[in-house]
């Protein structure tokens, strides 16, 4: 099978890193890469009838925001290099959601970078990555 | 307490039952008196139409028109869809826990937050003030008969629910809207130029009582109702607040339009989320109670079910007891006024027949667990056979202080979240009917919302008797057009559950997890 990447964007430089080590690793292996961005978000929340009302529209509008301010630069960069790549923005709990897209793309490894430089904050920011590690589906390269 | 209300007090609606204390108090004539005059000949007209109390043949008893309506309604109803209210829940259960949520659709509304944005919506005083007065006034067997007309309440809302998702609209600024003036103009327009003049007559005259209602019961009545509460627990007629309306009334309208016309939507989202949180404290602490005196619970329950059938204290016996829970539950859920399909109809689903199955669970949450635990508490305290003149929150109130000492407080704090929240939720509801009735339009918005916050100070200020009977009358007498409509739309209905229940069991409507499954 062809090797595949998924890779995780927050639009922080922890997915910037992330970034540049697919770019890296594609050139070597000549890997696509499915870039994704998860929007936070949990079925389980409380919320007016009013925002209910205009969900829907705002939803649609979060995606397209994400996909052409974060996405598709990020898109050109790999393509620059010649190297295939697909975006994917989604609602979700990002760490549930990584592992999902993972599934869905029969990706054969996952890349996202961690915020965790000293120990307090890997203990609350690291959270996706440490989450992902435990439920991916294959195996994960996590940059630092 | 039983014997001391006059029997003809016995019909009125809980807001009536709360007010005439209130009315009874003021003394002060002037601009209040002055109004009233004015008003009270065309509310009385109105209320009495509406709140027409039926005689029950066989029996002395009476019952307001629109009570037997509703129950009607949803006896026909649960026949009708051969009792969806008990076969609908497993499955609805699973909907709400999200296991056919599609991933691909994540970030839209969910089946949870439907149900959930609907129900901190009737959440409130109907339920904490209702079963009290029921108890209080037609004993410990009302409680058996507002939990019966609860569960038939389930199969109104089922098809409230599942018509506002299948008749909703879609904006043209990308909202969605729906409920009953959609439904009831659009559903019956399919089914022929007869019937579609019909729904238009009736979703007109919905609307109109949408926002009567709005301003009435979703309003002044709930913050009359929380300022008397705030005065309740700061020290009664001492009260620093006491006489003091105007100023609470003008506290609550600052945050109600904070909300409404600011904009300033996180407080919205604030309480949205306090709401629930409250809810849970409530029910806790009810359990904690039932907890402490377990050993009473058998006795309790053989008491409501013993009670339920025959008490003579009580006019009509069976009948008139009957009667009391019955239209004690119609104000607790709402089963049937058609309020609930505006918040659910914006569910993300392609299968109207699932947001009806998970709207099931309103009545259940708010009228039969809620209002079992609230009637547990009351009768094991026994406060309502010795609790004097009180009924409504403050019975509430008391039977939590005789384990909790401190509850009340907690208590108040959580009316006035309850009918904040219900005022938001219903200002929502309301000016969705004004701009169906006078188009979409900034002025129409600024116009109804300015309305709607000067009835918030004038319910705290006013010392309400004829028009809190009349706003209630107002909220109930949205079932008459909604249900009208709805008995001609029952095919449509049962044509959807049929095909979509076909699916559910031929395993046509796989979970997320079986799709996964499936793909590997």
């Amino acid at each position: 099978m062809d090797e595949k990447y998924l890779v995780g964007l927050d639009g922080s430089d922890c997915g910037e890193r992330a970034v540049s080590a697919a770019l890296t690793q594609a050139r070597i292996s000549g890997a696509s890469v499915v870039l994704c961005y998860v929007i936070p978000w949990s079925p389980f929340t409380f919320s007016t009838a009013e925002e209910n009302a205009l969900r829907h529209k705002r939803r649609e509008d979060e995606l397209a925001r994400a996909s052409e301010l974060l996405l598709t630069p990020e898109q050109k960069r790999f393509e620059a290099s010649g190297i295939a790549c697909e975006i994917v923005a989604r609602h979700g709990h990002p760490a549930k959601t990584l592992a999902q897209l993972a599934r869905e793309h029969e990706v054969s490894m996952i890349i996202v970078g961690v915020l965790g430089d000293t120990p307090l904050k890997s203990r609350f920011l690291g959270g996706t990555a440490s989450t992902l590690i435990q439920i991916s589906p294959c195996p994960v390269l996590v940059v630092p | 307490m039983r014997n001391t209300v006059p029997s003809k007090l016995r019909l009125l609606p809980a807001p009536v039952l709360c007010a005439i204390p209130a009315a009874e108090a003021a003394t002060s004539p002037g601009l209040d008196e002055r109004i009233e005059g004015l008003i009270s000949p065309l509310t009385d007209w109105i209320q009495r139409v509406i709140l027409f109390p039926t005689p029950i043949p066989g029996s002395d008893a009476q019952m307001a028109f629109v009570v037997l309506w509703l129950i009607v309604a949803a006896l026909v109803f649960t026949f009708y869809f051969r009792f969806i209210n008990l076969r609908g829940l497993a499955h609805g259960f699973r909907l709400i826990r999200g296991d056919y949520n599609d991933p691909k659709a994540a970030g839209e509304v969910t089946h949870f937050q439907a149900l959930a944005t609907a129900l901190s919506g009737t959440v409130g005083l109907g339920n904490i003030a209702g079963v009290a007065i029921a108890v209080s006034v037609g004993g410990p067997g009302a409680v058996v008969w507002m939990i019966l007309a609860g569960f038939l309440g389930m199969s109104s809302k089922f098809v409230e629910c599942t018509l506002g998702v299948k008749y909703r609209s879609i904006n043209a600024d990308g909202s969605i809207s729906g409920g009953p003036m959609w439904y009831l103009s659009r559903g019956l327009a399919d089914r022929g130029a007869a019937l579609a003049t019909l729904g238009k007559i009736c979703a007109v005259v919905f609307a109109i009582f949408c926002v009567g209602g709005s301003f009435g019961g979703a309003n002044m009545f709930q913050s009359n109702q929380s300022f008397q509460q705030v005065v309740g627990v700061t020290g009664g007629a001492e009260s620093w607040f006491a006489g003091k309306g105007w100023l609470f009334g003008l506290v609550m309208a600052f945050f109600v339009g904070l909300v409404i016309i600011g904009g300033i939507r996180s407080i919205a989202r604030v309480t949205s989320k306090i709401v629930p949180l409250m809810g849970a404290i409530y029910v806790l602490a009810g359990l904690v109670i039932i907890g402490v005196h377990i050993d009473q619970v058998p006795a309790a329950f053989a008491l409501m079910f013993s009670s339920a059938f025959g008490v003579s204290s009580v006019a009509g016996g069976m009948l008139g007891v009957l009667a009391i829970g019955f239209q004690r539950a119609a104000f607790s859920s709402e089963a049937g006024i058609g309020s609930a399909a505006i918040a659910h109809s914006a569910v993300q689903t392609s299968e109207p027949v699932s947001e009806g199955v998970v709207a099931l669970y309103e009545p259940f949450v708010d009228t039969i667990v809620v209002c079992t635990i609230t009637a547990l508490v009351i009768i094991i305290s026994g406060v309502y056979v010795d609790g004097g003149s009180m009924s409504g929150v403050e019975l509430t109130s008391e039977a939590f202080e005789t384990v909790i000492g401190w509850f009340p407080y907690v208590l108040a704090v959580a009316v006035i979240l309850f009918a904040y929240s219900t005022m938001l939720a219903w200002s929502y509801y309301g000016l969705k009917c004004w701009t169906f009735l006078f188009g979409e339009s900034r002025g129409a918005e600024y116009t109804y919302k300015t309305l709607f916050l000067l009835f918030v100070v004038a319910g705290a200020s006013m010392q309400l008797g004829a028009v809190i009977g009349f706003s209630d009358a107002m909220i109930l007498a949205m079932a008459f057009p909604n249900l009208l409509g709805i008995y001609f739309l029952l095919p449509t209905v049962r044509r959807e559950l049929d095909r979509y229940w076909a699916k559910v069991k031929g395993g046509e409507l796989p979970t997320w997890r079986e799709n996964l499954r499936r793909r590997r």
